[in-house]
């Protein structure tokens, strides 16, 4: 053995001697060629996340500046999200790994403070460069205290961004209120507040001398600047004059206080307590005792916080707590109307906008932040409706299960998806969004994009994926096929007369599946002919149309059984969904007229379909089965299951059993031992220890057991290698090289491809002659690693266009000419296969290099920035590394390679999906989407600009401009003008410039601006 | 059959007289030496002249040396015929009966006579040891060894796992750990990837190469630092048609020693000593120190294309008449990744390490001569690799 060896490595040097020469030369020759290839790369391909879509994950603090039109919301993760108009977002993280607690915006500023769970403070401004404004981190702070004092000393728990623009209150818990000038945190120490100079001003009756507590609230006068209210933990509020720094009032609450409100003209101060009460102070004048106006216990205990604009008044908690502590209110009181907000998640934050010029007009919308949406409601039409959002929508409503990417929508599609979505839409006010500041700068997008999730509780969502808002379009719920166990008439206990309080659920998350099985899994829209299909956990694939009208409709189902006669298997899984018999009626939309059932009722894995020959195929981790949706029948069931296979066949809770089982067991045997040991304490002293150390050594083999990972080839024996990855329609050359032919792919979780061939009847006797199909090939992967992408390559080398592609005039038609190849994706490699007869032409291995597998892939088309013309198919592909690369076809060759998500983040990397477009999408919360461009050209980001302006709004507004060409010069004169007026900015008047640029065909045109001033 | 070779032609030198024995019958013919025709053609001639159609049959020769040489493909048929002078001198034997042993190359040391005794006599029952068999070429497989002991430190071993139509398990377990490198820094503890487990009769403990607490240096020519579990886990599945693996032995004292003093004897590594005493010969090789050797010096000398060779995978296609064929290989040659890391970067590392070794030996006062010796014909493979 050792004399073959040797000799082996002798012959492979000499080999390597013999290259070496002729391979050098090779790559000075083609130096030059690779370096041109660098530069096309790069003209082709850049990586960017550009903005995350939804929900922030898990809010914890909201902020607003009524001048500058923005909202802000700080998460627990220590991100910070600017909201204005449509379009206008920023977006900054805190180095620090802390929850936002608190967000102040420096008023008529375009500076903000977050505060952190830390205790740091950090200054925040928007800075234009370029024209696009962008959101930057410009300083931080953390209160030191005297020495030896405690931390409490210095923890913050209450900020006031003073009027004056420059100052910050820092109220803490020690009950002191730090004085801070900003920018730059400079701490006025001779301006402190401390609890000492407060104490010796409290009269003397107010409970002895007990500690005030922690600075609950700092409000300033609004009539007043010089006037600041310090609410104590205790009850106690001060109305401070921070010139002459002294206490001008006293307002003596005995309850402890949970928030406090200065009214409007500065002659009131609302206060909140925990016992569910709310008063009312009078404060006029000089008065150093302040008087009780009214006090009222509105329902009951726990209240959180008190505000008002009249003629509302806003009260968030008060609930009862016996009856009503699990509910999340908002109360509004508006003369003899009240009602109680109901909302599913906890309250977070409100605030009220107002209208007018200035802002301090009538109150236009509440704006609620709750912990998983937002709700604005429209307080100027009858019955407060809600304003649907055009941002931070709950795309989380109920889970997300998957989602599907559709580019370039035709706009007929289009408008008859957002007629329907309108319909449904109805109980939503038609107010125009309230928010709206900063001007969004984003070209239109080039095209209608649409991005589809399916849900736990068996709806499929429409979004606008095409500009920087995702906006929801239409929902389609497939729920009313099925029988379910949920009640219809499930919703009744709100509403019913003379209740108290008046509940009125608003807000859509609702997180609660009434059935699991109704799960969407996969869906599969054709954007030429508005044909859908959805499929779900229990087996079923629903084929749906679109209509414009209202039907009622009984859908047909059948039954295809994908064990095709295998024996000795047991399904364990959950039963088939049971479908309605009686017709359904279907609003107008998407209406389903066929499904399929597939037997046992495993999830679907692989769903296609084909709109032009009418066939849909489904897979599972069965087999999988090709339907004619046109004459309603199964044309092909073909099982893929190993017989030795038993997981597969018990379906998907036998794992979980076992693994509780073995959990079981194994507690089970500690018990005992700890039993045995307890029995023969006593007798036998040697067993005891004995025992003891045969637990020990049990605990520590549960526990401390390395991470191992067995090294051996994938086998055919393995869990699930029937499992349908991928399913495949190509026009292409299956049989013989002259004649093409329908022809259906699927790939398995094994390593094997099946292809059939189908025989499609005539279009004029579509209707009756039977579609036949019949194998053509198989291949089985030698490395038997999970097909995860099947696709057909034309004579040019270009992937197959869609299903009616080319009859709607959007793609070229294919090369018939050139020999066609396959081109298999599994998770270890690329490979490339001739066709008809399949050899084997061409690979790229990725795990064998690198330990990376292919999770994610899709097909893009790469346009050059340089040229128009120029451009470039490729793969995208995801790795489980959370990696992604671009491979080329048809050489298939890695072209670039950029790190994306997190390695540890499954969930992220399992949801992730491509556009046609080379961008992509990924949860990176259970409630956000990341969007992610791989393309140079095709980028879609916000791009927008919020200004302060000084007092001269007209002068300052281009009303009408006479051509878009001057825009961008007169936008940087604007800001350079500001730039300067920040430093000489007059306190009260602000203005806010939003104006809104239309980029169409080239040209750009200033309109429909408009001045709002403060 | 072929008519031909059915009518013996007279003694010319362009015919080749055959005498075929089979049992105790003798045939005689002639084959015209200039058109032997094929092996499967001669042998069905064989059956026909000896009347035993059904009988399957192991052919030999007696070669001008008389060894007893086998017969059963053209090449050593045609080989036959040329060197046969001019009397082919053929035994007939029944496969089931066949005496394989009687076929040997060793044919200097044998007198004359053993051909005809090993094949007319039972072999001597007294004989003090039977020969070493070598099977049929036919017969010829793969196997695991250890491959690149001339290019590798003695404290690595690159061991190359035959799977490829074996039944058993590759058979074992890799698991994370740590282990200590010598950097310019001093002594750091790195992550690395660790041998856990055999598995009983699998592939892996069969061989003897690898054993638990190896450290896994490279799979396939890719190192595996920096690598998690799993994505090591993934290459060596991937690679496991094929699987290299380059381990550092956690037992280093059963390191191949090469011959001493420096230079010449790069190729001896057949001549492996098992030897404790090398442990102290080798000074800074022994176990303890054995970090002096930094994963620079692992040497990728792996060319891609042989990687890719003939027993890379080939996948199975099953047509719509449904026989089932391996895939040919389509005439272009598969292509690699073509960010694999090759020559370039080893040249940077190739450098770093010998500043290493040289300021560590530098650092070790008793270093001994045999040791510059080593470090000098390190140096000199240095040399050879950058040129590659």
């Amino acid at each position: 053995m050792k004399l073959h060896m040797e000799s082996c490595s002798n012959q492979k040097e000499v080999k390597q001697l013999g290259l070496c020469a002729p391979e050098r030369m090779k790559r000075f020759r083609r130096h030059g060629q690779e370096s041109q290839r660098e530069r096309i790369k790069q003209e082709l391909y850049g990586f960017n996340k550009t903005v995350e879509h939804g929900f922030p994950h898990q809010p914890s603090a909201l902020g607003f500046s009524p001048s500058l039109q923005l909202l802000a919301i700080g998460t627990r993760s220590g991100a910070i999200k600017l909201y204005g108009g449509p379009g206008v977002e920023f977006m900054g993280l805190h180095d620090e790994n802390a929850a936002v607690t608190q967000v102040h915006f420096l008023p008529h500023q375009v500076e903000l403070v977050t505060l952190l769970d830390d205790n740091s403070l950090h200054m925040w401004t928007l800075r234009a460069h370029h024209g696009v404004s962008e959101l930057l981190e410009i300083g931080r702070f953390t209160l030191t205290g005297p020495p030896g004092a405690p931390p409490s000393v210095t923890r913050v728990t209450a900020v006031l961004a003073h009027s004056s623009g420059d100052l910050l209150l820092l109220g803490t818990e020690g009950g002191h209120v730090f004085i801070v000038k900003v920018p730059g945190f400079r701490e006025l120490e001779e301006r402190n507040i401390s609890l000492e100079k407060v104490t010796n001003g409290v009269p003397e009756d107010y409970g002895g001398r007990r500690s005030l507590e922690h600075v609950e609230s700092l409000q300033e006068n609004p009539v007043n600047p010089r006037q600041v209210l310090i609410g104590y933990g205790r009850g106690l509020m001060v109305i401070w004059d921070l010139d002459s720094q002294s206490a001008v009032t006293h307002i003596p609450a005995t309850q402890q206080l949970e928030s406090v409100w200065w009214t409007e003209d500065g002659g009131h101060v609302l206060s909140s307590h925990s016992d569910g009460s709310y008063c009312r102070w009078k404060v006029a004048g000089d008065d150093p005792q302040s008087e009780q106006e009214k006090s009222e216990v509105p329902y009951g205990e726990d209240p959180q916080k008190v505000n008002t604009m009249p003629p509302f008044l806003f009260l968030s908690g008060g609930m009862p707590r016996a009856s009503y502590g699990d509910r999340h209110c908002i109360s509004v009181i508006h003369s003899k109307t009240h009602v109680a907000l109901d909302f599913t998640s906890r309250i977070i934050d409100f605030f009220v906008i107002r209208d007018g010029p200035y802002h301090t007009g009538e109150p236009s919308a509440l704006v609620v932040l709750v912990e998983e949406e937002l709700v604005v409601i429209d307080l100027q039409t009858e019955g407060w409706p809600v304003i649907q959002t055009p941002y931070l929508v709950p795309l989380h409503c109920s889970a997300i299960t998957c989602s599907h990417h559709v580019s370039a929508i035709p706009l007929k599609l289009w408008e008859r998806v957002l007629s329907a979505g309108a319909l449904q839409n109805t109980h939503y006010s038609k107010k125009p969004w309230p928010m709206t500041g900063g001007q969004n700068l984003a070209p239109d997008p080039p095209q209608r994009d649409l991005l589809l999730t399916g849900h736990e509780d068996g709806t499929v969502r429409f979004w606008d994926a095409s500009g920087v808002c995702l906006y929801p379009m239409y929902k389609l719920s497939t729920a009313g096929v099925f029988l379910t166990d949920s009640d219809p008439n499930d919703n009744l206990n709100q509403g019913t007369e003379g209740e108290w309080p008046p509940f009125r659920k608003v807000g859509c998350f609702d997180p609660y599946s009434d059935d699991p099985r109704l799960g969407i899994q996969k869906i599969h829209l054709c954007k030429y002919s508005g044909y859908l299909t959805v499929a779900g956990t229990a087996g079923q694939i629903l084929v749906l149309e679109l209509n414009d009208e209202a039907a009622e409709q009984t859908v047909e189902a059948t039954v295809a059984d994908l064990l095709q006669g295998q024996e000795g298997f047991r399904w364990k899984g959950h039963t088939r969904l049971e479908v309605r018999e009686e017709p359904v009626t279907f609003p107008p939309g998407f209406q389903p007229f066929a499904l399929v059932q597939c037997q046992p009722p495993a999830v679907v894995t692989a769903l296609t379909l084909h709109s032009e020959w009418k066939l849909v195929t489904f897979g599972t981790s069965h087999g999988f089965g090709l339907y004619d949706y046109q004459q309603k029948n199964n044309v092909l069931v073909r099982c893929t299951l190993n017989p030795s296979d038993q997981l597969a066949m018990e379906g998907p809770l036998s794992r979980v059993k076992s693994i509780k089982k073995s959990l079981r067991q194994s507690f089970r045997r500690i018990r005992r031992s700890r039993v045995s040991l307890r029995k023969h304490h006593v007798n036998n002293a040697a067993k005891l220890q004995q025992a003891n150390a045969r637990l020990e050594a049990e605990l520590a083999e549960m526990e401390l057991a390395p991470v191992q990972r067995k090294i051996e080839p994938r086998s055919p024996d393995d869990s699930f290698t029937g499992l349908v990855r991928t399913l495949y329609f190509a026009d292409t050359f299956i049989s013989d090289s002259s004649h093409n032919t329908p022809s259906l792919w699927a790939g398995t979780n094994g390593g094997s491809v099946f292809a059939y061939q189908l025989r499609l009847p005539p279009v004029e006797r579509r209707g009756e002659d039977p579609v036949t199909a019949h194998p053509a090939k198989e291949i089985q992967l030698m490395h038997r690693a999970p097909v995860v992408g099947i696709l057909v390559l034309d004579g040019h080398g270009s992937p197959l266009p869609e299903p009616l592609e080319v009859a709607h005039d959007l793609a070229r038609s294919p090369d018939m000419q050139g020999s066609h190849s396959l081109l298999v994706i599994s998770e270890e490699q690329f490979k490339v296969f001739t066709l008809p007869k399949v050899s084997a032409k061409m690979k790229l291995k990725l795990t064998a290099i690198d330990g990376s597998r292919v999770r994610r892939v899709g097909v893009a088309w790469f346009g050059s920035t340089r040229t128009d013309d120029y451009g470039e198919s490729g793969l995208t592909v995801l790795t489980n590394q959370g990696d992604l690369h671009v491979v080329s076809l048809p050489g298939v060759k890695l072209q670039v390679q950029y790190p994306c998500i997190r390695r540890e983040d499954v969930s992220g990397i399992a949801s992730c999906v491509f556009t046609k477009h080379g961008q992509g999408f990924y949860l990176i919360s259970p409630s956000e989407f990341e969007r992610f461009s791989l393309s140079a050209r095709c980028v879609v980001e916000p791009r927008s600009l919020v200004e302060v302006s000084s007092e001269t709004p007209s002068t300052t507004l281009p009303r009408a401009l006479p051509d878009g060409a001057s825009v961008e010069p007169v936008l940087q004169e604007i800001q350079k003008s500001l730039e300067v007026d920040q430093t000489v900015l007059c306190r009260d008047s602000f203005v806010c410039v939003c104006y809104r640029t239309f980029l169409e065909n080239g040209t750009s045109a200033l309109a429909g601006g408009n001045v709002l001033s403060n | 059959m072929n008519k031909h070779h059915r009518v013996p032609s007279n003694r010319t030198l362009s015919s080749v007289e055959v005498k075929s024995k089979f049992g105790a019958e003798f045939r005689r013919f002639s084959l015209d030496r200039s058109k032997p025709g094929r092996f499967d053609e001669f042998y069905g001639l064989l059956q026909h002249v000896h009347r035993i159609p059904n009988v399957d049959l192991l052919v030999g020769y007696a070669d001008v040396h008389g060894d007893l040489l086998p017969i059963n493909n053209n090449d050593n048929y045609h080989k036959a015929i040329s060197v046969a002078s001019p009397l082919l001198r053929l035994f007939l034997q029944r496969k089931e009966e066949a005496d394989y042993s009687a076929f040997g190359t060793d044919s200097l040391t044998r007198p004359k006579k053993t051909v005809l005794a090993a094949v007319l006599l039972r072999p001597d029952a007294n004989r003090k040891k039977p020969p070493v068999i070598i099977s049929l070429p036919r017969d010829f497989r793969p196997v695991s060894s250890i491959i690149d002991v001339d290019i590798l430190p003695e404290t690595h071993r690159r061991v190359r796992l035959y799977k490829h139509g074996q039944e058993k398990p590759l058979g074992f377990y890799i698991r994370d750990g740590s282990s200590v490198r010598v950097t310019p820094q001093g002594l750091e503890k790195v992550p690395g990837i660790f041998i856990s487990r055999m598995v009983p009769g699998g592939l892996a403990e069969s061989t003897g190469l690898l054993a638990v607490n190896d450290e896994v240096l490279e799979v396939n020519g890719i190192e595996v630092q920096g690598k998690s579990l799993d994505q090591v886990t993934d290459m060596m599945i991937a690679n496991s048609h094929n699987l290299i693996v380059t381990v550092k032995p956690a037992n280093q004292r059963n390191n191949i020693i090469r011959s001493s003093g420096g230079g010449g004897g790069a190729a001896s590594g057949s001549s492996g000593r098992s030897s404790d005493s090398g442990a102290s010969f080798y000074g800074y090789f022994t176990p303890g120190a054995a970090i002096v050797t930094t994963p620079a010096h692992i040497i990728q000398n792996f060319h891609p294309e042989e990687l890719e060779s003939d027993e890379d995978e080939e996948d199975l296609v099953i047509e719509a008449d449904g026989e089932a064929l391996p895939i040919p290989r389509a005439a272009s040659a598969s292509c690699s990744m073509p960010s694999l890391p090759r020559y370039e970067p080893h040249l940077n590392l190739r450098s770093t390490a010998n500043g290493a070794l040289a300021s560590s030996t530098g650092s070790l006062s008793t270093v001994s001569t045999p040791d510059r010796g080593l470090e000098g014909r390190s140096l000199e493979e240095d040399g050879t690799l950058i040129t590659l």
